[in-house]
């Protein structure tokens, strides 16, 4: 993103606002104070992310070793023992691919609905409404209702059966359900705003050529909106690689992914299993794992992920508007 | 798209039934599914209270009060009720939970509320381009920043170096009370800050570059400093937006578990102020960060059912701050800025 372009969204702006020449030589002492303060808050925010990063690295540097990343975990009591995270890693991209498999179609249709047809309008404000309600909700909120509507019988297929007959509700399913949740309001969110961004005359001339509405979504405006989609989805998987709430209460945190005995694809996905977050927690001082070497080296694979994820955004919002991708 | 414009197109090909969608059925299917996301809410809410309803029907407003000893004691009892329903023990009055979760969320909420105010004036107007270049995805990383990593950080590197600021002899003294640890309501409230300050900057920076141009130009042609005009003009200008940036804040700090459950002590305690300088170096733990420890226990029955009314408690909490951003957004739409 361009200076100029982010200063202001009208491309060839002047980078100041005010006259150059106005020092802050010149100013009243308090006005001074203030700008100092806002110095010293803008360089802690740099010195807090070159802090973050640096003892992360650090810390990678001394216990990431390629070998944990191909090897599953292990139970020892010493932590050289316990063998490395390939579970929570797929378990990772399991997680990620269920949640956005839901998400994404769901998001589509919502964010889709919500531009073009919108009627009846109390319904659609309600939906709006609601995907707000959604995005505001905490994890932990969410983790509990997934846990309880999927301990019903009625969901039994989702999950394991425990041994008295009651549903077990702790899944990669379950949990992958409950994190498309998560997953949601961003993919509506940003498809949303890339559907509002499509010039009328493009609808308009589809429909002159004969299309119906939901063709016109389908080749004209769909196709047009896919760096928002992209955008949408690259945030919500984000969310969900990042989250630890859901799977710590849905996903039962067992370090291995444990399957039952049935064909392996179904069984595993029934399962339960450890993502890498879970991973990093249980093995913090807090969990049962206690090995911080382990935990300092998931945490850092999370961290790339994290900044990978985090730079495909800005890299496909940088076409579009020029604009600063900031964060939703 | 005038709506007789599609529905002359649809009606012009009456003959092609072979066509999967037609837009008579797509716009009832696509309305829906959207209205699937009401069902999903809805079913939400009516199934947390509905599980927790027992917990608060038990205790009545007593729930949200204080006493009854120790706040772990209470739920350790609840754990090890016995077996027959009619004898499942209920009794629970949450408020040194409730007090962790206030306590933790207004601090950080305060404390950050200032830190991004000035961050994002700092953003937008006095920061030179290449530090500007720098801080914007500073910021971005900083939310993208997963809150277990935080808690590892916090658990790992912070409380230690905490734990080095109180003395053996305080500990010694007040041990047979609340036990401190580098992991208090300090590290808790400063991580909790840095946490949600990200949100906040992008939605203050992103009004404040919405106040209309000419606005800030005519404060500055009457000789206004920059200060003054950022901080008089756009800011005053900004305000319903730093206020919804505070209410998506405080709906984050509020259900922000892993990383509490990780830093904050992990002990059912009602820090006091009038402990003195104690105050800042004991434990709490916060309504979300409880269900997190708790999450091995759920299926007790009387257990889980204390827990889900945490969870619903947390769930009306921010279902109403929800309404409360949507609402403080509204003033800000006259600017056409992107809130």
């Amino acid at each position: 993103m361009s200076t100029a372009g982010a200063a202001a969204p009208r491309a060839p702006a002047p980078p100041l606002r005010t006259r150059p020449r106005d020092t802050s030589a010149s100013w009243p002492l308090l006005d001074r104070i203030g700008l100092a303060f806002c110095w010293a808050a803008g360089i802690a925010l740099c010195v807090i992310a070159a802090t973050i990063l640096i003892y992360m690295a650090i810390k990678g540097v001394q216990y990431l070793r390629p070998e944990l990343l191909f090897s599953r975990p292990e139970v020892a009591v010493d932590q050289s023992g316990t063998g490395g995270f390939l579970d929570p890693l797929a378990g990772t991209l399991l997680i990620v691919t269920v949640a956005m498999a839901i998400a994404l179609p769901l998001g589509l249709v919502v964010a889709v609905w919500l531009t073009e047809y919108g009627r009846p309008l109390g319904l659609a404000r309600a939906v709006e409404a609601g995907v707000e309600i959604i995005a505001g909700t905490p994890s932990i909120v969410l983790a509990i209702f997934g846990l309880i509507v999927f301990q019903e019988s009625f969901f039994g297929f989702l999950s394991f059966e425990a041994a008295g007959g009651s549903v077990f509700g702790r899944s990669f399913l379950t949990a992958g359900a409950t994190m498309s949740l998560i997953a949601l309001p961003l993919v509506v969110g940003a498809t949303r705003e890339a559907l509002q961004a499509v010039p009328n005359h493009l609808r308009e001339a589809s429909f002159a050529l004969g299309k119906t509405r939901i063709s016109t979504i389908r080749r004209v405006l769909l196709p047009a909106v896919r760096p928002g989609i992209a955008t949408g989805t690259v945030l919500g998987a984000g969310r969900v690689i990042g989250d630890t709430a859901i799977i710590v209460v849905l996903l039962g945190a067992t370090a291995r992914l444990e399957a039952g005995d049935g064909p392996t694809g179904i069984d595993t996905l029934r399962g339960t299993g450890s993502t890498l977050t879970s991973y990093v927690y249980n093995n913090s001082p807090v969990g049962e794992g206690n090995a911080p070497e382990k935990a300092y080296a998931a945490a850092c694979v999370l961290l790339l992920i994290a900044i990978l994820l985090n730079s495909l955004v800005t890299r496909i919002a940088k076409g579009r508007r020029g604009g600063a991708a900031w964060i939703t | 798209m005038a709506d007789s414009t599609t529905g002359a197109s649809a009606s012009a090909q009456p003959g092609r039934a072979s066509r999967r969608w037609s837009d008579a059925r797509a716009e009832p299917v696509l309305a829906g599914i959207s209205a699937l996301v009401l069902a999903i809410i809805g079913a939400m809410v009516i199934f947390v209270l509905v599980s927790a309803w027992p917990s608060f029907a038990h205790n009545g407003l007593g729930w949200f009060g204080s006493g009854g000893g120790p706040v772990d004691e209470q739920l350790r009892a609840i754990q090890r009720s016995p077996a027959e329903p009619s004898n499942y023990v209920y009794e629970l009055h949450a408020w040194p939970l409730l007090f962790g979760t206030l306590l933790t969320t207004g601090l950080a909420l305060i404390f950050g509320l200032i830190f991004s105010l000035l961050s994002a004036v700092f953003i937008v107007e006095f920061a030179p381009p290449p530090l500007r270049r720098l801080l914007e995805p500073i910021v971005r990383l900083l939310a993208a920043v997963p809150s277990v990593i935080y808690g590892l950080i916090g658990i790992l590197a912070l409380g230690p170096l905490l734990d080095g600021l109180i003395s053996e002899q305080r500990k010694e003294e007040v041990i047979f009370v609340v036990p401190l640890s580098g992991l208090n309501l300090t590290l808790a409230t400063l991580i909790l800050t840095i946490m949600i300050t990200p949100i906040m900057i992008a939605i203050i920076v992103n009004a404040l570059r919405s106040v209309p141009r000419s606005w800030t130009e005519g404060a500055a042609a009457l000789g206004v400093n920059r200060w003054r005009t950022i901080w008089k003009i756009s800011v005053r200008a900004a305000r319903p937006a730093i206020i919804a940036a505070a209410v998506l804040a405080t709906a984050r700090a509020l259900g922000e578990a892993i990383m509490l459950s990780m830093v904050s002590g992990s002990f059912g305690f009602a820090p006091n102020p009038l402990d003195g300088f104690s105050f800042f170096f004991e434990p709490v733990r916060p309504l979300a960060a409880t269900i997190i420890d708790n999450a091995e226990a759920l299926s007790v029955k009387p257990l889980g059912q204390t827990i889900y009314a945490f969870a619903a408690v947390l769930l009306v909490s921010s279902a109403m701050l929800s309404f409360a951003g949507w609402a403080a957004k509204q003033p800000m739409k006259k600017y056409a800025g992107r809130v």
